[in-house]
């Protein structure tokens, strides 16, 4: 079945490993993609002409563009316009974070929208000021609503990240394959076991998470 | 009496569109003024330019001497002396019940954890929602919503209460009990100025009945005069709509 090419040497924890690098890239993005998606969503959502505009394109662009490509045009186009070099890691978390930011910008604006009028004119009734509104009122609300959606991206994110072994990088895919070609004399059936532990590796990784985020949806169903 | 608000020369528009016109209105500490009128002819807009909702073109709104325009002062602090209570439900979704009664005192006026619960306490009780301090809003009925957030706007210890047709929201069977809450009011010498439909209500409660028809005031007068004797033929027009002839 191949299991047991998972205990010769260091197979195991360079599956590992390869996960940890798929890991550290989705969550360096993902905090750039929150704390820039708010940014952004936060002005798309003052409804202001110009940036919409700006920002609808940003959106089709990222919503059209599959992310291989996104990934191809930084990491290769990048050194053929200037000549440098740029990693492939740093060109992952520019390109993850492109992308991440675009949603997380729709999903802030989103929930920003769907906050009734009537909660700000009866803060502002109230006597609370603007910044108070937000703070006390409308940022816990959005907050509930944002959370477990800007979890579900995490998720997301660690999955895509399968498409960065194409421009190098060794994650845990690349080590699975790696790992079923250098054995493929002695074990040529590796490849199912090999899969199927890729398979309970990227489990482990999501299922914590969307737990996290359907706990958190119930909590805060009201 | 000593006299609580004036509204002078209030002028308000949205674009090129005229809503209210030249409206011109004084009211007495613990006065209760019954607002009617037809559908869109500006009743909300009127008590949203009073606390500083909207912004006015011409005149001025005065609470207790002071001008208190939303374009003279923006920051007022006058706005916690003017309670509101609106038609949509609009409790906080995600705070408890107490805690919708708690945070403007808390946060806003600054006042002590203890002395503001008591009182919160002591306001639910009143309008017989103790036993749901702890709910979340979604857990009560229109009818109990509204209880509440006429607890929230009391809480601040307002000068002047504004209700904008609190009941028109609710299924019929919660309505009395909103209306009596606010028929406590008025026993409390509360100054009140009340949008409703509910005309036996109005009847029951108003000092003085203004009837508001296209963008202003066409009648001022005492309910006993306004809904048995009305001036115009506007007003008894429109309170011929709340009238039904014998079918046979
Ligand atoms: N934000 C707004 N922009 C433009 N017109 C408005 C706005 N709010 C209210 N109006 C108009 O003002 C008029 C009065 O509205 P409103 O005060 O809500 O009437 P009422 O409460 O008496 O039914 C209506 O014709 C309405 O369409
Ligand atoms: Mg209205």
């Amino acid at each position: 079945m191949g299991f047991d090419v998972l205990l010769k040497g260091k197979n195991m924890l360079r599956l590992l490993e390869g996960l940890g690098v798929a890991m550290k890239i989705s969550l360096v993005s993902v905090v750039i993609s929150i704390f820039l998606g708010i940014i952004v969503g936060m002005l798309m959502s003052q409804k202001k002409p110009l940036i919409n505009v700006v920002t609808r394109i940003y959106l089709e662009i990222v919503r059209i563009m599959p992310q291989l490509v996104l990934l191809f045009i930084v990491f290769f186009g990048f050194t053929k316009l200037t000549g440098k070099n740029i990693s492939a890691e740093l060109s992952s978390i520019i390109v993850f974070s492109f992308w991440g930011t675009a949603e997380m910008a729709d999903l802030v604006r989103g929930s920003l929208l769907s906050i009734p009028m009537i909660q700000y004119e009866s803060s502002k009734a109230l006597g609370f000021s603007r910044l108070q509104t937000y703070i006390y009122i409308i940022i816990p609300q959005v907050a509930r609503r944002l959370l477990p959606l800007s979890i579900n991206l995490i998720t997301r994110m660690i999955k895509t990240t399968s498409l960065i072994m194409m421009i190098g990088i060794v994650e845990v895919l690349k080590t699975g394959q790696q790992i079923i070609e250098a054995n493929r004399k002695t074990s040529p059936g590796a490849a199912f076991g090999i899969f199927a532990t890729i398979f309970l590796l990227y489990f482990l990784a999501c299922w914590p998470i969307s737990c996290l985020s359907k706990y958190l949806e119930k909590r805060w169903e009201n | 009496m000593e006299e609580i608000l004036k509204i002078e020369h209030l002028k308000k528009s949205f674009d090129d569109l005229t809503i209210l016109e030249d409206i011109n209105l004084s009211v007495k500490k613990g006065e209760v003024l019954v607002v009617v009128g037809p559908s869109g002819c500006g009743k909300s807009t009127l008590l949203r330019c009073i606390n500083g909702l909207e912004d006015i073109q011409e005149g001025k709104v005065i609470l207790e001497g002071n001008i208190i325009n939303p374009l003279v002062d923006r920051k007022s602090k006058y706005r916690e002396k003017i309670g509101m209570v609106f038609q949509s439900y609009d409790l906080f979704p995600h705070k408890s019940i107490l805690e919708n009664v708690m945070l403007a005192p808390l946060k806003v006026q600054k006042r002590k954890k203890d002395e503001v619960k008591k009182e919160a306490e002591q306001l639910l009780d009143r309008v017989g929602l103790l036993s749901k301090v702890s709910n979340y809003p979604r857990q009560l009925s229109g009818g109990q919503k509204q209880r509440v957030a006429i607890v929230r706007a009391l809480i601040m210890h307002p000068e002047i209460l504004l209700f904008d047709e609190v009941t028109a929201a609710l299924d019929p069977e919660m309505v009395r009990e909103v209306l009596d809450v606010i028929l406590n009011l008025a026993k409390q010498q509360r100054t009140m100025l009340i949008v409703t439909h509910e005309m036996a209500f109005a009847k029951a409660i108003a000092d003085r009945v203004i009837f508001l028809d296209g963008g202003s005031i066409v009648e001022d007068s005492d309910p006993t005069s306004f809904f048995t004797a009305p001036k115009t033929d506007r007003a008894r027009k429109f309170l011929n709509t709340f009238e039904f002839e014998k079918v046979h």
